[in-house]
């Protein structure tokens, strides 16, 4: 049955309606969870606050579940779901420079513009900044083309990588996770601040 | 008016992994947040210098594939996380023009950083196919090798760094 845009039973604008309700979802989730606050994302690396972490992990988890529960049942080909290519260079140059962006900014770009939905000076400073560094990208395309396609593996799961089926390395991933949670609640505790409230 | 509190972080990762699986079950991909602000800076770049757009590979290879550039899934999505954002802000009494810092720096030092941080991000975003919506987080419910180097080397690079941005922070 799904997906949907894949299978012809919605229309191509149908598809964009249902990204903007999605996207409402999206939104609305991670302002309820604070993620418009710079210093509760930026917490996460300071052990005060580590909200990232449990939302994030736990999001991935019920994705990842979510999918081989739809698979199973039919409602969902996982043949027609894009993975994402590994291009392994770009792929970790490019995640270290974001690392590097996300403690000097406080934020990444969804919830950059998450935070300037309610007013946050510094996540609209942010955006800008976001438009400058595409900017500088577009421009300078040909100084990085070559590093950008270099070492093309295609695009693999990691369970074929380890030579695991998914729901076994689903099944990995939820029991790192928890110990992470363990971890988070633990940092939470031992990094508290006087100056910031967890749950505000 | 009082702000409420936040969300049970625990509850609010399984609200966003069910609307990430919606994403999935509709479109076949799920979340993503920069590719939108790429769609927008190509848009731009189409009306304000089609000549330079059609000659920069970076812009005709997009707009090869995307003739109307604005008319993505993505900015679609992203139109309705801010209306979402906004609702949710509101609800919760939270809607404030502030600039949020450590109580330690000013609000120009705060500024600055954000910006070179977004520059940061950008550029970094663009290089990684994806940010931490679509690289990482959706990368890692597909299982992806990509998906966890992204979110390995997005978090691994940040908690390398605070030491040294702590002043910023705490």
């Amino acid at each position: 049955m799904g997906p949907l845009i894949v299978n012809g039973i919605i229309s191509e604008n149908t598809n964009l309606f249902l990204a903007f309700i999605i996207g409402i979802g999206f939104g609305f989730v991670l302002e309820s969870n604070g993620f418009s606050s710079s210093r509760r994302l930026a917490g996460m690396f300071y052990g005060y606050d580590t909200t990232v972490l449990k939302v994030f992990f736990t999001a991935a988890l019920v994705g990842a579940v979510g999918l081989l529960f739809m698979s199973l049942f039919h409602w969902i080909d996982l043949s027609y779901i894009y993975i994402n290519p590994t291009y392994l260079w770009s792929t970790l140059g490019g995640g270290v420079i974001m690392g590097a962006g996300f403690i000097l900014g406080g934020y990444c770009p969804g919830t950059s513009f998450c935070a300037a939905s309610i007013g946050k000076i510094d996540a609209l400073a942010f955006i800008g900044g976001m438009f400058i560094g595409i900017f500088i990208f577009a421009e300078g395309y040909p100084l990085w083309e070559n590093f950008y396609y270099a070492k093309f593996l295609g695009a693999p799961l990691l369970s074929d990588m380890l030579g695991a089926s998914r729901g076994l390395l689903t099944l990995l991933v939820i029991l790192v996770a928890l110990g992470m949670f363990w971890v988070g609640e633990w940092a939470e505790r031992r990094f508290a601040r006087d100056d910031y409230t967890l749950n505000q | 008016m009082k702000q409420k509190k936040y969300m049970n972080p625990y509850l609010g990762g399984v609200l966003l992994g069910l609307v990430l699986i919606v994403a999935f079950w509709v479109s076949g991909r799920g979340l993503g947040a920069s590719g939108a602000a790429k769609s927008a800076l190509v848009a731009g770049m189409n009306t304000v210098a089609p000549a330079h757009a059609g000659n920069s590979a970076f812009y005709s290879d997009y707009l090869e594939s995307h003739p109307n550039p604005l008319s993505q899934w993505l900015v679609f999505e992203m139109l309705g996380l801010v209306v979402g954002g906004f609702v949710s802000g509101a609800i919760a009494g939270r809607l404030k023009f502030k600039v949020e810092k450590s109580p330690k720096i000013t609000n120009k030092t705060r500024i600055i950083f954000a910006v070179i941080g977004g520059v940061f991000f950008g550029f970094g975003s663009q290089l990684g196919r994806g940010c931490t919506s679509g690289s990482a987080l959706t990368g890692m419910a597909v299982l992806s090798v990509s998906g966890f180097l992204s979110m390995a080397a997005i978090f691994g690079t940040a908690f390398a760094l605070a030491y040294f941005a702590r002043k910023l922070w705490i």
